[in-house]
């Protein structure tokens, strides 16, 4: 068989160019729409009560995102999924802060002293303080100068974190439903959460079993 | 005869407080929505008429502004519909009222059945304006209609051996989605002491803000204790039965380290999970403001101080 030169593709992009944007502009809907509702008074009778709820809810929703990408990389073959990452990764964060300086400023009156009493003494607001302290390491490395002086490797172990927040953020509002003995929305998140690290763990199985096969 | 407390007026500047504060955080995300919505303007009470003349009983009317009538029917705690706070409006509509009536089991000479329209007839309706305090930490002023349960306590006798008394609310799961979730058991069970059931203060209440009481908010009768935490106040009663010893009650059932059987509203003992020194009143206060302070039992210690009078409160939660 004659060998045949190689052919340039033609220039193509991986990834469309809006596709960033369009996701930007998405995640910040959750917000937009909180802050509408707060100033026309569209958050029902507990305004306060309603934006520390959701901004927890965001912040666990753009977390299953953010831990959704891998796998659905990794089982439709999207490598270029892996792009969007960073950006679900940092607003994770981004609704982590809010929603903790929802519970500072209203519940609280951004009194540090009783904040810090709170975090101490209530089990389920110092998991939850855990859980978006340990969000902190990873946003302050996720731009690309970090992951340079990392280095890839360390950058990967660091970010390894994320599993620590998952199972925080959990036991944060599984201990808060607790008092109301409404585990159903936990359970939702408990179980997503699960699945999209379960799949981590097999997908690991899959590849070393396999390349023990292989090696046999 | 129309009520002394208006609070609509008052209420639309709420949203303006609101509106102002929120404006400059609001105005660069607003732009990108044409046409902000303005701000509805109150809800007035609907319904069929139930007035009640002024109460004399000592501590029946707060001189607080009282809640808006479309907040008060609109954010329940009625798991019997759904752990939402929307889904008793959403869901109650389903409840039958009518016809129905109220078992009096135990130890009373008069037991028996009793029908909604008797109950009605007790005695004069009164308007008893009380704080209601959510275990949660939000609070609310209701104008409430009814009367003092004494009134019904006395007509059916109870015995000596009569010490407590236990509320049961309907358990029909034809009527009530919410009876599917493991969240309580059911029936949701009250309970109190003979000394603070006979209190003037205890009320039957049968509507609010001169209108019948809404199906969310407990029709047709539900039991109201002010100086209580919210849950206390059972609601769409089926049952009263006269008790030696202490009843069980759900939420005590449901987590026994976090809810007792007193359930005194009281800031120096905190709910395991969060202080209860402060809460926020509903409709009031702004989003920024601090929230207030929340008084020994919900402002209602020299009424009820003495009932409680050598207890540990902290024992006897």
């Amino acid at each position: 068989m004659i060998a045949t030169p190689a052919v340039h593709a033609p220039a193509r992009r991986l990834m469309a160019g809006w596709v960033k944007p369009l996701l930007f502009l998405a995640s910040l809907g959750p917000l937009a729409w909180l802050v509408w509702g707060a100033v026309n008074d569209g958050l029902g009778a507990n305004p306060a009560e309603a934006l520390i709820r959701s901004t927890g809810e965001w912040t666990l929703r753009f977390l299953c995102l953010t831990l959704a990408i891998t796998p659905l990389r990794q089982f439709s073959g999207w490598h270029w999924l892996a792009r969007l990452r960073r950006m679900l990764g940092l607003f994770t964060f981004a609704y982590g802060c809010l929603h903790f300086l929802s519970f500072a400023w209203l519940d609280m009156g951004l009194d540090l002293s009783a904040i810090v009493r709170d975090i101490i003494k209530r089990p389920f607001i110092l998991v939850g303080s855990a859980a978006l302290l340990t969000m902190l390491p990873l946003a302050a490395t996720s731009f690309d100068r970090a992951i340079k002086a990392l280095g890839a490797r360390r950058w990967q172990v660091l970010h390894r974190l994320i599993y620590a927040t998952a199972l925080l953020a959990v036991l944060h509002f599984f201990w808060m439903r607790s008092a109301k003995n409404d585990f159903a929305e936990v359970a939702v998140y408990a179980a997503v959460i699960a699945a999209l690290l379960g799949w981590r763990l097999w997908w690991r199985w899959k590849s070393v079993s396999g390349r023990a096969r292989r090696l046999a | 005869m129309p009520s002394e407390i208006t609070s609509q007026e008052v209420y639309a500047n709420r949203r303006q407080w609101m509106q102002g504060v929120g404006l400059g955080v609001g105005l660069g995300l607003s732009a990108l929505a044409p046409g902000l919505a303005v701000a509805q303007p109150a809800p007035p009470p609907k319904g069929k008429a139930l007035p009640g003349a002024r109460s004399s009983v000592p501590g029946a009317n707060t001189v607080e502004k009282a809640t808006a009538w479309g907040d008060i029917t609109t954010y329940n705690n009625f798991y019997e519909f759904g752990t939402d706070k929307g889904d008793p409006l959403r869901n109650a509509g389903a409840l039958k009222t009518r016809p129905w009536t109220v078992a009096i089991e135990g130890e009373v000479k008069k037991p028996g059945n009793l029908d909604i329209e008797t109950l009605l007839k007790l005695a004069p309706m009164e308007e008893r304006i009380y704080r209601l305090r959510c275990v949660e930490g939000w609070s609310m002023v209701i104008p409430w209609v009814g009367f003092s349960l004494a009134e019904l306590i006395k007509r059916v006798e109870p015995t000596g051996n009569a010490r407590y008394l236990q509320f049961v609310t309907l358990a029909d799961p034809a009527q009530m989605p919410g009876l599917s979730s493991s969240v309580l058991d059911w029936p949701y069970l009250e309970g109190l002491r003979m000394d603070e059931a006979v209190h003037p203060l205890t009320m039957l209440a049968f509507g609010l803000y001169g209108h019948v009481m809404p199906n969310q908010n407990g029709a047709p009768l539900r039991l109201v204790v002010p100086w209580k935490y919210g849950f206390k106040s059972g609601k769409s009663l089926v049952k009263i039965r006269f008790v030696e010893k202490q009843p069980k009650t759900s939420w005590e059932l449901a987590a026994p380290s976090e809810y007792g059987f007193y359930s005194n509203v009281n800031p120096q003992v905190d709910h395991p999970r969060w202080s209860q020194a402060t809460e926020r009143r509903i409709g009031e206060d702004g989003l920024f403001a601090k929230k207030r302070s929340t008084l020994m039992f919900n402002g209602y210690e020299p009424q009820v101080g003495q009932l409680y009078a050598g207890m540990d409160l902290k024992k006897f939660y």
